[in-house]
């Protein structure tokens, strides 16, 4: 006989406990994989899960097994034309007589290993240890949330909070303080009245007995009806009191050059810098607001769409991104409360007057609020091997320079391709050491 | 679904069992007595009580790369397993397997919700008929594994593995379990017979076993190197024979022997390779009938079939696509297309099952010419479970691969020398050729031609207490170099001092290579020592 059990509704994914595990094995590997993905992505890309190739001698399972070599002998189907005693010459990629298949059945040749990567994993693994540094500030004046606990006991309070259990203890205190009689005695009379009442024929001593029984009787019912069982002064309530929670609020700003000096491929480059951060953002912090500032000679603020995808060209004056900056702080980032963050990406070229209210904005207004400023230069192939390796730059860049030494909260990085983005992106973030 | 009521015996021609390719429970259980009572009483199979599983193609995935097994502890590898598998069936590259059975009793097979009731009814006759009885009846199965102890022995496992990593960390077990598993090939048992299992009784010893550990030490280990006296030398050296004798060497079975005599792996340990090894033994038959499984199980589905259509219970269409996917499975590529994957055992399997049914009832000059014994004696039920229940792949080829087969697949010898940049052909499909394609053929099978004869051979037990293992090479065959390094160190790992490799031409019993020495104190092993 069968037992037909349906199964589908089970718990599925039992894999994925092993799935994890795997994952964790594999984690060095994997994330030197995912690395190096990154930079192939498109930056629309970048956000999405990743196919993830890394070799297999890293996670392999290692078995005593034959290789090739020594005296075999085999036998296949599917003879056409040989007879004894024939020589065939073997085929260069070693399989002898025929197509052999190439790969291993359990993928453990010498193919890499090619899996898929789900989003969030992959940005796990991704952005696995940076973080904003000084992430200190709390707010100090405003506490928005707050938070119940329970302290003890008190007089007044809402029917929902009542303590059942003091309650009746206080009133069992009262009540046996003021004597209040208990059922229990009026129970012992009364059968012995009713008894005495249905009867006709009572003599004096029987009558006398009824009388003070009557009497007893109604003293006790008047005694009860006078102390009340629970009186409002028993009642205790629940008392929960109020904590504030602090709350770290952080907000970044993000300005980026869009003038016409930036050409397609260093505006591609910052888009992708920001891409990165704006990522990063969102999977590391909930409450992190971001602004997007994007400048030509003007500055504005814009949407996320905007700021990715517009196509804007114009001069450059950078200090107006600054200022915009600035006046969105005011109007909706009180400084005591917010922890700020700025990251700039330019090509280091400015209207040749602004670069020094640049310096004065970001010295005396922009830095001392901040909790980290970064600025990224962008540079190409040519000038990377001019500036890339000493610590010269564009005019923004030899503007800013004294402001590094300064400032311990200010950082500055060139970028010249791809590969260098993600680089430069670690050393800006890099988990300080506690 | 119209099922008209039938009143009379079973002269009539009965009505379908099902029409249309959507299944529901009733008809499940309607097709599945109909299957069972061809089972019993046409081909007298003897089989498990059957629990049949309907799952969903995702659960298929995960019961796939568990090794199929229903319970099964977690590691890494089979996450690793799981992630690949899942990326071919997202591509297509590979279907899913549509019947996945265990060899326990009750016997569980699994069934995809997606498949027609036409698949359904194969695959019941298939896992559920097919299987089920090879399991229950072949010698070997019967021998080594203990099909009713199976499923709560890995019940156990599973958990006790999830005890130890938290008692111990993940880590810790991994390690353990990573190097169980290199050696799971060399974990079995394989010539000594050792008493029909009973998993449930080993449970209850194993704790007492636990206490007896730690409660002694093993003697063994009591020597210390020291420089002797000349007169004490002779004493010490007798001493030692004993010792020697006491271990059993030469030992096939490397983890049992490391799981009884490693002198620095705590309880919990031993008890984890006891877990890995029990478990490859379970699957050890396995591996040495798969011609005969399915071959066996494909003839139970295509006979019973067969006979279902024939009774008017299933109609053609059924019929016609239950073919459609029996002639996929026993496709057998030649060499040269690029479809070649190796020997399909369906294929053979199923050939060769239904040439034995040819040769009992139908049998020509030739047949009686090579299978006197079984030629023309018309009772091929019984002669193909006999076949069943008493050999394995290697013996069943043997004695039953008849030359007709070998002609219908031309099948070919030949052999191929290292030093020879040419293969040369032996035999072929012709009078002269059959035996020794045979042979050859069998020999294929031998599960000693496929895995490394590999065992321990001594330990030094004065000296450095470096364990020796000697490598049996046949006709200059070598092991995988990186492979062979990979796990020796695990080895080294798990008894916690120096272990080689040599490599002994068993022929001529020159030693041809010996793999290096570490000691333990260098690297990989992580363990203290527990005296």
């Amino acid at each position: 006989m069968a037992h037909l059990i349906d199964r589908r509704l089970n718990p599925r994914d039992k894999s994925l406990g092993n799935r994890q595990r795997f994952l964790r094995r594999a984690r060095a590997q994997i994330k030197e994989a995912v690395d190096k993905a990154i930079n192939d992505r498109n930056v629309a890309d970048v956000g999405t899960g990743g196919k993830i190739s890394i070799p297999s001698r890293g996670i392999g399972e290692p078995r005593f097994r034959h290789a090739s070599g020594g005296r075999r002998e085999r036998v296949l189907p599917g003879n056409k034309e040989f007879v004894p005693g024939d020589r065939i010459a073997k085929p260069q990629d070693g399989a002898a007589g025929g197509a052999g298949k190439k790969g291993s059945d359990q993928g453990e040749g010498e193919d890499d290993f090619v899996f898929a990567l789900t989003r969030d994993e992959f940005l796990d693994l991704f952005f696995d240890d940076l973080e904003l540094p000084d992430l200190v500030k709390t707010s100090l004046k405003e506490t928005f949330s707050y938070k119940s606990y329970r302290a003890g006991f008190t007089n007044s309070g809402t029917p929902a909070n009542l303590n059942v259990l003091r309650t009746m203890r206080n009133s069992i205190g009262r009540r046996i303080a003021m004597r209040r009689p208990i059922v229990a005695r009026l129970e012992e009379l009364a059968p012995e009245i009713e008894e005495l009442q249905v009867r006709n024929d009572l003599d004096i001593a029987l009558q006398r007995r009824l009388a003070e029984l009557s009497l007893e009787y109604e003293e006790l019912e008047r005694r009860r009806a006078a102390v009340p069982y629970i009186d409002p002064i028993d009642i205790r309530y629940n008392r929960f009191e109020q904590r504030p929670q602090p709350k770290t609020k952080a907000v970044m700003f993000c300005l980026m050059d869009v003038s016409g000096s930036m050409g397609q491929h260093e505006k591609d480059l910052a888009k992708r810098f920001f891409i990165l951060l704006h990522l990063f953002l969102q999977r590391r912090y909930e409450k992190v607001e971001i602004v997007f500032i994007r400048h030509t000679h003007q500055a504005q603020e814009v949407e996320e769409e905007a700021f990715f995808y517009g196509q804007e060209t114009g001069g450059t004056v950078v200090s107006t991104a600054l200022k915009e900056m600035l006046q969105v702080i005011e109007a909706r980032y009180p400084v005591a409360e917010w922890n700020i963050y700025g990251a700039q990406a330019s090509d280091g070229d400015n209207f040749s007057d602004d670069t020094g209210r640049c310096i004065d904005l970001l010295s005396s207004r922009v830095l001392p609020i901040c909790q980290y400023y970064a600025y990224v230069e962008i540079l190409d192939q040519r000038e990377f091997q001019i500036f890339g390796s000493s610590n010269n730059g564009k005019e923004l860049w030899r503007g800013y320079q004294p402001l590094e030494t300064a400032w311990p909260n200010f950082s500055m990085k060139h970028i010249a391709e791809v590969g260098h983005i993600y680089p430069v992106f670690r050393e800006l973030f890099a988990k300080q050491s506690a | 679904m119209t099922k008209k009521a039938t009143r009379r015996k079973a002269s009539r021609p009965k009505s379908l069992l099902y029409d249309g390719s959507e299944w529901d429970f009733e008809t499940m259980q309607r097709t599945y007595a109909a299957i069972e009572e061809i089972a019993r009483d046409d081909l007298g199979l003897d089989v498990y009580p059957n629990q049949i599983e309907i799952i969903s193609s995702e659960q298929m995935l995960d019961a796939y790369c568990s090794i199929g097994m229903p319970l099964m502890y977690q590691h890494w590898s089979f996450g690793k397993r799981f992630v690949r598998e899942e990326e071919l069936y997202r591509k297509g590259y590979q279907g899913l397997a549509y019947e996945i059975v265990i060899n326990s009793s009750p016997c569980i097979s699994y069934y995809m919700e997606e498949n027609t009731m036409a698949m359904q009814t194969l695959v019941m006759a298939h896992a559920a008929f097919g299987h089920n009885h090879f399991f229950k009846n072949n010698y070997l199965f019967q021998q080594w594994t203990d099909a009713e102890g199976i499923l709560d022995y890995l019940e156990f496992a599973k958990h006790y593995i999830a005890d130890c990593e938290e008692r111990h960390g993940t880590t810790a077990v991994e390690d353990i379990l990573d190097a169980a598993h290199a050696l799971m090939d060399q974990g079995v048992f394989r010539y000594r017979r050792s008493p029909k299992p009973n998993l449930r009784e080993q449970e209850k010893r194993r704790r007492e076993r636990e206490a007896y550990y730690e409660r002694h030490y093993n003697d063994l280990w009591r020597t210390l190197p020291e420089t002797k006296a000349d007169e004490e030398a002779g004493a010490d050296e007798k001493e030692l024979a004993e010792r020697k004798k006491q271990l059993k060497l030469p030992e096939e079975n490397i983890l049992y022997f490391i799981q009884k005599n490693s002198p620095t792996l705590e309880v919990w340990q031993r008890e984890l390779l006891r877990i890995v090894r029990n478990i490859a033994q379970y699957f050890y038959p396995q591996k040495q009938t798969k011609v005969m499984n399915e071959g066996c199980a494909t003839f139970v589905h295509h006979y019973i079939t067969s006979k279902l259509f024939d009774e008017g219970l299933i109609s053609e269409g059924v019929l016609l696509e239950i073919l459609h996917s029996h002639s996929n499975v026993v496709a057998q590529p030649s060499f040269d297309d690029p479809r070649y994957s190796g020997i399909n055992p369906y294929a053979l399997g199923f050939a060769m099952m239904q040439d034995i049914k040819r040769i009992c009832t139908e049998p020509d000059e030739e047949d009686r010419a090579w299978f006197p014994a079984i030629a023309g004696t018309g009772d091929w039920r019984a002669i193909l479970k006999d076949a069943w229940a008493n050999y394995r792949d290697e013996s069943f080829i043997k004695q039953f691969l008849s030359p007709k087969l070998i002609r219908d697949f031309k099948l070919f010898r030949f052999t191929d020398d290292t030093k020879d940049d040419h293969v040369t052909v032996r035999e072929i499909h012709n009078e002269r050729g059959y035996e020794e394609v045979r042979n050859a053929l069998a020999r294929s099978y031998e599960i000693s031609a496929v895995e490394p004869d590999i065992q321990i051979v001594d330990v030094d037990l004065q000296g450095d207490r470096e364990l020796v293992l000697r490598h049996g090479v046949r006709n200059d065959v070598p092991l995988a170099d990186k492979a062979r390094d990979d796990v020796l160190a695990y080895v080294r790992q798990l008894w916690g001092y120096g272990a080689r490799l040599e490599g002994v031409d068993l022929e001529s019993g020159k030693t041809l290579y010996t793999s290096p020495t570490a000691k333990a104190a260098d690297g990989d092993a992580a363990f203290d020592m527990t005296f």
